[in-house]
């Protein structure tokens, strides 16, 4: 590799590293505005500015380092206690964080800085700089108690090292007299680190002597925490006269230096060759271990023994923890496992070919490796699905930010709470999420959220709620958007939607059915227009994207309580679960997770119904599509036809197919140009015989065939 | 089922205090205003735990938490005194008459919800 590519693949680290960083400085100021005092979130600031700075400098973005300089100072400062965090330097470093992330963008071949608006930003911070400095001149002249107490916030900086303890709390045997429970302060010590307790029995003597009301059991406790020696005292705080407490440090920093371990005797033998493996292990075998010698002694008793064992294990642990962290992840680009999940797929497409073929042969050989590989198959597909799952919550701390510049400019108060940050999903779906979620947020501020006046006259708390929450439901993931706004109102989106011409004045519609029309294309209910939420083209944009992630949105309000939104969106996009249905000889594949039942349609049934497409199942009218018709296949209809029952948007609706064939693992494979347009088929898949099965796209379909059903409605009334 | 703690104290506003604290973390609270009246209420009362002001006209703390001790049912429970920072001779003696912590006034509600999870769990 030359030093060219070298500094190349830096740059591109660079880049990553840096989107990554601005995103941490960003929560991190966020926070650091409702928390002004909280000295981890400066030091956290801090580190985002110092590592950009350096890395940039590095790999010659001088202009970001230059700039960044500036902000790293002055929170050098901040963190010092000097300058403290005030609105305006929240602002300000947001605006620097925006400036770096435009100017990386521009070394992209983005737009140009503003370099005047660098300038702006840098003198503001020299601005702050300056004053500060200056006020705190004056402040230390007038009052020296004053810096006294800057300099004790300072303090806990720093102050993280890990340390390893190891604590003997011997009570007096009138323990429980004083109403104390030492179980309760042990829970307490797991709270403080991570602990081994060992309880030392020793002392307690047989049943007939046994007196219950007195505290006979101590413990030995190993602890490893970061919180100090101050956290286990105060444990004990009440209890201190009447127990022994010691607490001894054994290990400091955490860190077990791996050059100490000196080699064993038998090592070194075994290194020069003096002596075989196998002679050495059958001498060790004869040797007895330490503690079991100074049992038999007497020196000591087995307890001590395990004690001192269990803290053995104990450091083991804690250092192994330590390494783990230190390789606990590896950066790969995202184009590599895109490739690894396209393998995995033609993987199943085969393996789907095999199983198909050894049945064929009926070898029972043949047939027991073709079961072990379908199970390593399964396993690698599920295993090269979770690599790609990404946790949501850093779309969410995005959103963040969003609603703050939000309600600032439209002059409400909202908070933006989130539940369920977690959850993970595939990157892909995360990435397309991004739009619709930031539609939907503007909407509920701007339209759902009312403004601080009007929510105190409606008897609400000034500061309007948006709530984010995902969650797991099956093999989907549900985000719900939920505001505790003024709700939809029914009857001004019914009027709405008249006077736009997108239903008829006397159209009969359920709750659900008026709130979905907010969906409708060119349908706006905000009386002005505003610059946030834009003109109205929003929500069906929102509803196509999400229905392109083969997913649903489902809208709850209620007026004068909020409104919520759910979204409910496949786990992955790659490999579905379908049902395998066949029409004549063309094979169709429908997804799984809408399908409810499969019920029997008879040649009878159909009469009894006079040729409506409408079944009965179970009592319930279920109307269907006849796959056969709808896609024209050719063919005489079979006496006994299958209906698959879906439900799609809490609607029932069957499909008519020839045979249904069973569970079927979908590789989806995208459509040709050609094809892509055809309505209410959403991919393709390759069958283990190497035959191509269509992806039945069953929303789209739905309201396809409602669509031609209430058009020949109106001709037929017209006619 | 929540737990029931009970609050002696001569002053209605640390009991309001305490009380408020208590029932907003999901306590059940029995108030009292002195020991003589927490003995009276005690009885008969599923009480967890108690937090007794030491100072107290007709049975003052000290008094309280001997008297409770000495009822079979409540031998073990904890029991916690509010201390004044100057009364450290008190606090010794309230320690030996069997209380098992104590809180130092004035303080504030996060303190006192600390204490009562450190001894009631």
């Amino acid at each position: 590799m030359s030093s060219d590519e070298g500094l190349d693949k830096g740059r591109e680290i660079f880049i990553e590293e840096a989107q990554e960083l601005l995103t941490e400085l960003e929560s991190a100021l966020l926070e650091l505005e409702e928390n002004p005092a909280d000295t981890e979130l400066v030091g956290r600031v801090f580190r985002a500015m110092h590592t950009i700075k350096g890395s940039g400098a590095m790999f010659g973005y001088d202009d970001i380092a230059k700039f960044t300089h500036e902000v790293e100072t002055t929170f050098d400062m901040v963190r010092n206690g000097e300058i403290p965090v005030t609105t305006n330097l929240i602002n300000l470093t947001l605006m620097a964080r925006d400036q770096i992330r435009t100017m990386i963008e521009a070394s992209q071949g983005g737009p140009q800085v503003d370099e005047a608006r660098s300038k702006e930003i840098i003198s503001g911070f020299k601005l702050v700089m300056a004053k500060d400095s200056a006020e705190r001149e004056v402040a230390s002249s007038v009052t020296a108690t004053d810096t006294s107490t800057t300099g004790q916030k300072e303090a806990p900086i720093g102050r993280t090292s890990i340390v390893t303890y190891r604590v003997r709390f011997r009570p007096a045997p009138e323990l429980f007299a004083t109403g104390t429970n030492p179980i309760l302060l042990l829970n307490e010590l797991r709270e403080v680190g991570k602990a081994t307790i060992i309880a030392q029995t020793e002392a307690i003597p047989a049943l007939e002597d046994f007196d219950p009301e007195t505290c006979l059991t101590y413990w030995d406790i190993v602890l490893t925490t970061d919180k100090g020696i101050d956290a286990i005292k105060d444990v004990f705080i009440f209890v201190e006269d009447l127990c022994e407490v010691k607490i001894e440090t054994i290990d400091e920093g955490g860190v077990f230096d791996e050059d100490e371990r000196h080699l064993k005797l038998g090592e070194i033998l075994l290194s020069r060759g003096d002596v075989r493996l196998d002679d050495l292990k059958g001498v060790l075998g004869k040797q007895k271990r330490v503690g079991e010698i100074l049992v038999e002694l007497g020196i000591t008793d087995e307890s001590h023994v395990a004690s001192a064992l269990a803290e053995q294990k104990h450091i083991k642990e804690v250092k192994e923890q330590k390494q783990k962290t230190d390789t606990a992840s590896i950066r790969v680009p995202s184009e590599k496992l895109d490739k690894l999940v396209d393998l995995v797929g033609e993987l199943v497409t085969v393996q789907a070919r095999l199983s198909q073929t050894v049945t064929d042969f009926s070898d029972g050989v043949l047939m027991s490796i073709s079961e072990e590989v379908e199970r390593l198959t399964w396993e690698l597909r599920d295993n090269t699905m979770s690599i790609r799952m990404l946790p949501i919550g850093s779309t969410f701390s995005k959103f963040k930010r969003l609603l703050r510049d939000l309600s600032a400019d439209l002059g409400k108060e909202v908070n933006l709470t989130t539940d369920g940050a977690e959850t993970e999903l595939d990157k892909t779906v995360i990435e397309k999420l991004n739009d619709p979620l930031v539609h939907i947020i503007r909407n509920s501020v701007d339209h759902g959220i009312e403004q601080p006046d009007v929510r105190v006259a409606a008897g609400k708390s000034r500061y309007g709620t948006v709530h984010l929450t995902a969650g797991h439901s099956g093999a989907n993931v549900l985000i719900q958007i939920q505001d505790d706004g003024k709700g939809l109102d029914k009857d001004v989106l019914f009027a709405k939607a008249v006077e736009k011409g997108i239903i008829q004045p006397d159209a009969e519609l359920s709750e659900k059915e008026i709130f979905s029309l907010i969906f409708a294309p060119g349908f706006s209910t905000a009386q002005k227009l505003t610059s946030v939420s834009g003109r109205g083209v929003g929500m069906d944009v929102v509803k196509r994207n999400i229905e392109a992630l083969r997913g649903t949105v489902d809208i709850k309000s209620k007026l004068g309580v909020g409104t919520t939104i759910t979204l409910k969106l496949p786990l992955t996009l790659a490999i579905i679960d379908g049902l395998l249905v066949k029409v004549a000889d063309d094979f169709f594949v429908i997804p799984l997770s809408v399908v409810q039942e499969c019920v029997e349609l008879t040649k009878e049934d159909i009469a009894r119904m006079h040729n409506r497409h409408i079944s009965n199942v179970r009592g319930a009218i279920v109307p269907y599509i006849v796959v056969r018709e709808h896609f024209l296949v050719d063919g005489p209809r079979p006496d006994v036809e299958q209906i698959v029952v879906t439900e799609v948007e809490d609607k029932r609706v069957g499909f008519v197919v020839d045979y249904v064939i069973g569970e079927h693992q979908t590789v989806i494979k995208t459509l040709g140009r050609i094809y892509r347009d055809v309505e209410g088929i959403s991919g393709a898949t390759i069958l283990g015989d190497g035959t191509v099965a269509l992806i039945m796209d069953i929303p789209k379909l739905v309201s396809v065939v409602e669509k031609i059903e209430s058009s020949s409605y109106e001709t037929a009334l017209s006619a | 089922m929540s737990k029931t703690i009970m609050t002696v104290d001569d002053s209605a506003s640390v009991r309001q205090m305490v009380s408020f604290t208590l029932k907003g973390a999901g306590y059940t609270v029995v108030e009292a205003v002195d020991g003589k009246d927490a003995l009276t209420k005690i009885t008969g009362a599923p009480v967890n735990m108690v937090i007794t002001d030491l100072n107290m006209p007709n049975l003052d703390g000290i008094g309280l938490i001997r008297a409770i001790r000495a009822l079979p049912d409540f031998k073990f429970i904890p029991i916690i005194m509010l201390t004044t920072e100057s009364q450290d001779t008190r606090k010794q003696e309230g320690k030996s008459a069997g209380a098992t912590g104590w809180i130092v006034k004035p303080f504030k509600p996060d303190q006192l919800l600390g204490v009562v999870k450190k001894v009631l769990g």
